[in-house]
């Protein structure tokens, strides 16, 4: 904007100077703004569009390099090939499906009710923060591949070794969001609040806990999409149900196709789920968007 | 509106001593400025009376009553506007009531009528990022006043405004307290500022951070009514005070 007029500015004191020389150049350059412009608008569509452009001729290269014959079928299927995997085993995807989401929503609600007492805990002794903080840290260097097995061999086949893994996964995103959030509260509000006699409670409900929401949704984006790629590694160790399931079956029987069906509906649920939490970030923080809402 | 009494308060952090042997009176329905350059320990001062912290010796009391590191006797205003981000002006304002234990609704509706009177109406159900500096202000001034119509600290309240907002503020500021029947005290560092809001300025002066612990080395008062002061810096008079409180700062 602050650029367009700095560039009208130019042209308009070049013309007063009367050179026909000069005068061409100016033309020259308002042709310029007139094209910024132009592109100004188009390239915010550009933009929008470039990521879904993007992946749409991937897909037909793909499609291309398939039909070709370039890769053999079984070890490449075609884009349309997957798409009819993935319409042909529907309902049992949805079946594998389900289990995997209970599993991550469990996972996930337990990792982020667990997330928020140990911040809050954390955020109320420094003691606890300097004591127990870098065994968090530490805890998240070990892979999750790693402690799944264990998990198994511990827990069983049966629901709660995933579970527990997706626990371990997720709670750290949401502890150490929380508890940033947390502590970089302004000193002087809680400090104006304190003057007005307000408790501890008081203060972490109306100062601190809105101020840690952003850093907190943040967090909790990251677990979401860790909570379905760690049930899917939690069921790949054994399991009776769940896409980690179904993705070992259908690995044995070399069944590339549906291999890649699962992997597309994996993804697509992290996506999902991703973006409810988006949904449920703009909801709960409607002064982000500054806009007026009678009430 | 109440009397506020400051005897001997001295605050020391370690070794350093900040403020050393404070007194000062404010008369109900006065304004007093305590004026001071940056750094002096204004705002300790401040945080003392608000009881925020409690001073190594000294008191403080507000009509007779001591209420020395006791907070949320008297309402405080800092620096900043401090308005909270995820509230609603009419959510903000009415906070101190909310902490005091009224319902959301109720410290609404108590807070409603008031804001005609502090220039507000209209912005109840704005966000706070959506007013400008002198509305935020007066928005934060109103909160105080909803926390505390006895007595009222503001530390720098006007320092972050232009000075044509500044000079509209004043004004107003003198009209909301003289309307409110209020007692204020007012920290500020700018000598004409304190000359057109006081009604007695209270002058500190040291340098904690180098050995010399603030005092209060002098008072002036200004007779001058609230409802002249818009033009009282054109007068013989101020010009007479404001030799008297340079000469008091050194």
């Amino acid at each position: 904007m602050s650029g367009e007029v700095a560039h009208n500015e130019v042209g308009r004191s070049v013309d007063g100077t009367g050179s026909p020389g000069v005068d061409g150049a100016s033309n020259a350059a308002g042709g310029t703004v007139g094209a910024d412009k132009a592109q100004g608008s188009a390239s915010s569509l550009g933009m929008r569009l470039a990521a879904p452009i993007t992946l749409a001729v991937l897909i037909a290269i793909w499609q291309l390099v398939c039909m070709a014959g370039l890769v053999p079928g079984y070890m490449l299927p075609s884009p349309l090939a997957v798409v009819q995997a993935l319409v042909s085993d529907w309902p049992l995807l949805c079946e594998h499906a389900v289990t995997s989401l209970i599993e991550a929503g469990l996972g996930l609600a337990a990792g982020v009710a667990l997330g928020f007492i140990s911040a809050l805990l954390m955020d109320r002794f420094e003691v606890l923060y300097r004591a127990v903080y870098p065994l968090v840290v530490l805890t998240q260097t070990i892979p999750s591949v790693a402690i799944a097995p264990l998990l198994v061999l511990w827990f069983g086949y049966d629901m709660l070794p995933k579970v527990v893994l997706i626990v371990v996964t997720t709670f750290f995103p949401i502890t150490v969001g929380l508890l940033e959030g947390l502590r970089s509260v302004d000193p002087d509000e809680i400090d104006l609040l304190r003057s007005m006699g307000a408790t501890r409670g008081q203060i972490m409900r109306h100062v601190k806990l809105p101020a840690a929401l952003p850093q907190f949704f943040s967090g909790l984006k990251i677990s979401a999409a860790y909570a379905i790629v760690g049930a899917v590694i939690a069921e790949w160790l054994g399991g009776f149900s769940g896409l980690g399931v179904y993705m070992t079956r259908v690995r044995k029987a070399y069944s590339f196709d549906k291999m890649f069906a699962v992997i597309f509906l994996i993804s697509a649920l992290s996506l999902l789920l991703m973006w409810a939490v988006e949904a449920v970030r703009r909801i709960s923080m409607p002064w982000e968007r500054g806009e007026r809402k009678p009430q | 509106m109440a009397r506020l009494e400051v005897k001997g308060v001295s605050q020391e952090y370690g070794d350093l001593r900040v403020l050393d042997d404070v007194c000062l009176t404010v008369e109900s329905g006065q304004v007093a400025c305590l004026l001071g350059p940056s750094g002096c320990g204004k705002t300790t001062l401040f945080h003392i009376i608000a009881g925020l912290e409690r001073p190594v010796a000294g008191s403080v009391k507000l009509d007779e009553q001591d209420i020395t590191g006791e907070s949320g006797h008297l309402s405080y205003m800092l620096q900043k506007d401090l308005l909270l981000p995820h509230k609603r002006i009419i959510d903000n304002v009415s906070l101190p009531l909310v902490l005091q234990g009224m319902s959301k609704e109720a410290a609404r509706d108590q807070a409603r009528p008031l804001f005609e009177a502090f220039g507000l109406e209209g912005t109840e159900e704005r966000w706070p990022s959506e007013l400008s500096g002198g509305m935020r202000q007066r928005a934060a001034l109103l909160r105080s006043y909803l926390f505390s119509q006895e007595f009222m600290l503001l530390d720098e309240p006007f320092s972050a405004l232009d000075a044509f907002t500044k000079a509209d503020m004043h004004t107003w500021f003198l009209d909301v307290i003289e309307r409110c029947h209020t007692t204020a005290c007012v920290v500020t560092h700018d000598i004409d500022e304190a000359l057109t809001l006081a009604d007695v300025i209270y002058v500190m002066r040291g340098a904690p951070q180098a050995g010399m612990p603030t005092r209060i080395v002098g008072e002036e008062h200004i007779t001058c009514p609230h409802s002249e002061r818009a033009t009282f810096n054109l007068t013989p008079e101020f010009l007479t005070h404001k030799r008297a409180v340079l000469e008091m700062l050194g």
